[in-house]
Formats: structure tokens, sequence, C-alpha cells
């Protein structure tokens, strides 16, 4: 059927608010991002130089930009999510999936710290680990362990460890909604024959429950990969990086390269930087689960 | 739960039979170990919010207030300006959930129920946006906003957030459409109705229950959002709740009291709203997760 040129014009017309939004804010920057990351620039008003992948280079081997280091903390806190917070998770949505007593009210509790903000949480955390009034040092004192209370945003050595567990607080809930999900899904017919065949809740578990809901643990990784990458609210409410980068994470960098060092060409590698391990990690994790099948 | 003493009866029975075994029991104490875990920090909040220091500092640190201070809440709404960020807050929030709306609901319209042919590849190209982190363009929006003096306006933060709730809007949007029956649009044409009419008259007051999915998503969205409002706004009367809220710690570092009720302030319009439409918001993040 042949249309008019106004129904094209109306089509048009429809796209056009949500295309100018989409490419004016997500893809045009993306290519401007790209192409920041090649000069030596101070910012707005400022010459920009051409240095081609001189900021590419200084990224990865100068020892004062604390790049590695950030990168290094935030892989370490995506080993700790996928090792410590999805299992955590995995099992949380095994069980309440059984159809126990509290189902619902368990699913709703264990997803609230997702939606409060995070600056609320990391706020709430910087008071329940303050040396002198916090609950933690509080507890441990009351327990007798005085020598246990620690400064725990301050201390060199734990505060990386600090900062991941109000992450971990926060997000379990996520993933076992997603996991949840994903086990409510099962066919009931699959886990009964299992039960009839004589399988004990845990080989059931094991066999069936988890190849099935693959795909859904296959997000959860990259999520929890890639959200550790990116991680930021958290950790510049708790520490900004400090103490001495002990916490640097790729976006406290990024944000400390512009805003207190007017790197802007800088800060645009770290973001290119960024996006691309991002990608390259959720390509990664697809095809090592892939390959699995 | 199945035991070995029930698992060669069918399902009908096993129910019947259920024996409670130790494993059981621990396994329910652990579930609901992890929701004392979740909850204590907001109970914590909630009721040192209503303290005074001496009684945060020790003597009552976790029971209920034994005097309920609500001068914190006045203290942190007035002289902390929890009021004006709360304000805007809101303002931004419902600038964003409007843009969103429409911008979603007239682009889903165009690829669900026109027709031309590369509707399914814009479709995918939209549904990008599911996996675009905000850092990708922290950068160039900060230098074009500041070339075009929009820093700290309302508008700073309320474009970029409509721009990253779109693809959410759209897949949201996408599915509730395809739900509506299509001999409306063919009756409407009949009618005389044009593709803006069938849109506005037919569609639209159709898409009332997706109003409600998309505005919850993008609310929690810009509500808690940090990055952004935080690089793009730095005058006080613009602050949203997150910004604002950094603001006022930072202040107030010995004073808890209000602290934790300006914590409050900006954590409950998201509990409440929790507690009415648990099931759509918890919806909407699976769906969110499972096409991203």
């Amino acid at each position: 059927m042949k249309r008019p040129l106004s129904y094209k014009l109306s089509i048009l017309a429809f796209l056009l608010p949500a295309l100018i939004l989409f490419i004016g804010v997500l893809i045009a920057p993306i290519i401007m991002s790209g192409y920041y990351s090649f000069f030596n620039w101070g910012g707005p008003g400022k010459v920009a130089e051409y240095i081609g992948l001189g900021n590419y280079r200084e990224l990865f081997t100068s020892n004062s930009i604390k790049f590695m280091r950030a990168l290094g903390n935030s892989l370490l806190l995506a080993l700790f999510s996928v090792g410590i917070q999805l299992p955590l998770a995995l099992l949380l949505a095994l069980k309440l999936g059984k159809k126990i007593p509290g189902e619902r009210a368990f699913l709703s509790i264990y997803f609230m710290p997702v939606l409060i903000s995070t600056v609320v949480i990391g706020q709430l955390w910087l008071k329940i680990y303050n040396p002198d009034y916090g609950v933690l040092n509080m507890l441990l004192r009351s327990l007798g362990r005085e020598d246990w209370a620690k400064i725990w945003l301050g201390d060199k050595k734990v505060a990386l460890w600090a900062c991941f567990v109000p992450i971990l607080w926060q997000y379990v809930g996520y993933h076992m909604l997603l996991m949840y999900a994903g086990v409510k899904g099962v066919p009931p017919e699959l886990n009964e024959a299992a039960m009839i065949d004589g399988c004990t809740e845990s080989q059931v578990n094991r066999y069936i429950v988890i190849p099935y809901i693959k795909p859904i643990l296959r997000v959860s990784v990259i999520f929890a990969v890639t959200g550790s990458l990116k991680s930021f609210d958290l950790i510049y409410v708790l520490t900004n990086g400090g103490p001495n980068h002990a916490t640097e994470v790729p976006s406290t960098l990024m944000i400390s390269m512009l805003f207190l060092r007017n790197r802007y060409g800088m800060g645009s590698t770290i973001a290119v930087m960024l996006i691309l391990l991002c990608f390259a990690f959720a390509l990664l994790i697809s095809l090592a689960f892939r390959e699995d099948k | 739960m199945n035991t070995t003493m029930t698992k060669k009866y069918p399902p009908m029975e096993v129910k019947k039979r259920k024996i409670i075994h130790a494993s059981d029991v621990l396994a329910y104490a652990g579930l609901i170990l992890w929701a004392i875990i979740c909850l204590f920090p907001v109970y914590w909040m909630l009721t040192f919010s209503l303290k005074n220091n001496t009684e945060i500092f020790g003597e009552n640190v976790i029971g209920l207030p034994r005097y309920w201070i609500w001068s914190n809440y006045s203290q942190a709404l007035n002289t902390g300006h929890m009021y004006r960020y709360f304000l805007n807050s809101v303002i931004v929030a419902a600038a964003t959930i409007l843009i969103t709306l429409i911008a979603s609901f007239m682009a889903t319209y165009a690829m669900t129920r026109l027709v031309w042919k590369p509707r399914k590849a814009m479709n995918k190209f939209f549904m990008l946006g599911l996996t675009i982190p905000i850092h990708a363009s922290i950068v160039p929006i900060y230098v074009s906003l500041s070339k075009l003096h929009m820093l700290s306006t309302y508008w700073a933060v309320i474009i970029p957030y409509s721009a990253f709730s779109l693809a959410m809007g759209i897949l949201i949007s996408t599915g509730f459409m395809g739900d509506i029956p299509y001999d409306l649009d063919e009756a409407a044409s009949i009618d005389g109705c044009g593709v803006w009419g069938t849109f506005l008259r037919i569609i639209a007051p159709l898409m009332l229950p997706a109003v409600a999915t998309v505005g919850i998503y993008t609310f929690l969205q810009c509500w808690n959002e940090l990055m952004f409002a935080n690089v793009f706004i730095s005058k006080d009367a613009i602050k949203t709740l997150p910004v604002g809220v950094q603001a006022l710690s930072g202040q107030y570092t010995t004073d808890w009291g209000p602290i934790g009720a300006a914590l409050s302030l900006a954590t409950i319009p998201t509990l409440l709203v929790y507690v009415f439409l648990s099931k759509q918001i918890q919806e909407s993040f699976i769906a969110g997760a499972v096409k991203g």
C-alpha cells in the first residue's frame, strides 16, 4: 500500500522528541567523549592541544594518575560481588521460591534497600562506621572487643572493605529479585518430577533450577561486574577515593580529574575506558555462559 | 520443602505430610536474619532522627527515642533547606516524568502502530540506551551546558534524566501498547480520525496503566540520582535531595538528629510509594533487567 507523504512526516514527527533527546544526550556525547580523549584540554574556554593517544598512554603508565589502582579496586569489588553478593542472592532467591510463609514480605524487605537513595545509605553507613559514636564500634566495645574497633573508613587497610559492605548490603536485594523471578518461572512439573524420582532439595536446585535460570544468572553477573566498574555514589559519599587513594575507583578518579584538576581530556579518556571495559566484560561474560552450554 | 520421608508420594500427599526439619528451621532463621540486616539501618535512621545527641551517642543507641524531638525535623526543613531541596526534587521528577512519558509514548506509537519498514531497527536503536552508562556523556553534557549557560538550572538535570529514562520508557510502553487491540485504530480511521487523532483520542487514554509503571520507574531514577546532580548543579537554590542531603550532612557534622531527619525526609516518599506499589516496582525492575 502506498502511503502519502503526510503519513511519513507524521511518523517522523512522532519520533522527533525521542530522537532529539536520545541522540543529543546519549549518542552524540559518546562520540564527543571519544574526541576529547585525544586532547590535552583545560575545559570550556581553554585551548585544546591534540596529543593523539597521549592521555591513554599516561593513564596506563603514569604512577601519579592512579588509574591502575582505581581499576584494580573496582575489579576487586567485581570479584567480591560475584563471589559473595551473587551467591547470597541466589541462596535467598532459592529459599524464597519454595512457597514459604511470608514469602512476599521477605521479598519486599530484601528489595527495599535498592530503592533508597545511595546518598542516604552512604550517610547512614558513615554514621554506622563513625569511630566514636558509630553503632559498629559501640557494638564491638559492648562485646568487649575494644581492640577490634577501628577508624573503618580512615584506615588504609580496611577502608576498601568497609566500602564494599554497604554496596553488598544495598544490591543483594536487586539480584535476589531477578533470580527469584527466574526461580518462579521454573515449570512446577520439572520440580515435581525430580522430587518423585527421589531428588533432594539441593539436588533439585543444582540440576534443575540453576541450569534453568542460567540466562538470569548471566544478566546478574554482567550487572554485578559492570556495576562494580561504574560504581560511584556510595564510594563518593563514604570516602571519595581516600584515604590516600585506598578506595579510588575509576568514576571517582574521573570526577576529580574533571573538577579538581581541570583535566577534561583525561576525564574523557577515563570515561571512554570505562565504557570500553564495560562492553568488553559484558561480551566476555556472555561468551563464557554460552560455552558452558 | 520435601524430605526423604515424603519423596515417594505424589505432590498432593507431600503437602499434608510435611515434616519440619532442623535444616528448614535454620534456613528460615537465616531469612529472618537477613531481613533484620536489611531493616536495621532504616529503623536506626528513623529512630535517631527523633533523638538528641546524648541518646544517640551512648545513652540509648538503638532503642526507641525516650523524648521525641520533632524539632529535628523543623530544623532540617528550615535551617537545613530540606524544604527547598525537596521542592526541587519534586519539580525535577515531575518534569522528567512528563517529558519521558510524552516522548516515549509518541515514539512507541510510531514504532508499534504506524506502518513503515525500519521500525524494528529503530526500536533496537533506542534499546541501546539501556546499556549506555551515564559516565559516557558527563563531560560533553557538562561542556554543552556550560556553553549554553544552563548549569545550575532545573533543565541541566531534567534533560539528561529524561534522555536516560527514555529507553526504559519505550520498553515498558511497547509492552502496554501491544496489548491494545489494533481494531481500534482501524475503526478510528474509518470514522475519519487521522494518526494524530487516533493517538490523542484512542491510544493515549488507554495507556493510563503504563503511565503508572513508566512514572514510578522514572521517579526512582531521578529522585536518587547523584552524579549528574552533583556535577551540573552548584547553586544551593536548585540542588536536588541527594546533593542537598550531602551538603547538609557536611554542615551538621556533630548534630546527628537533624541529619537523621533530613535522611528520613529524603527516604520516606520512596518508601511510601514502595509500600503501595511494591509489585509494580519489582516488575518494572525485572522487565528492565531481562531485556537489558
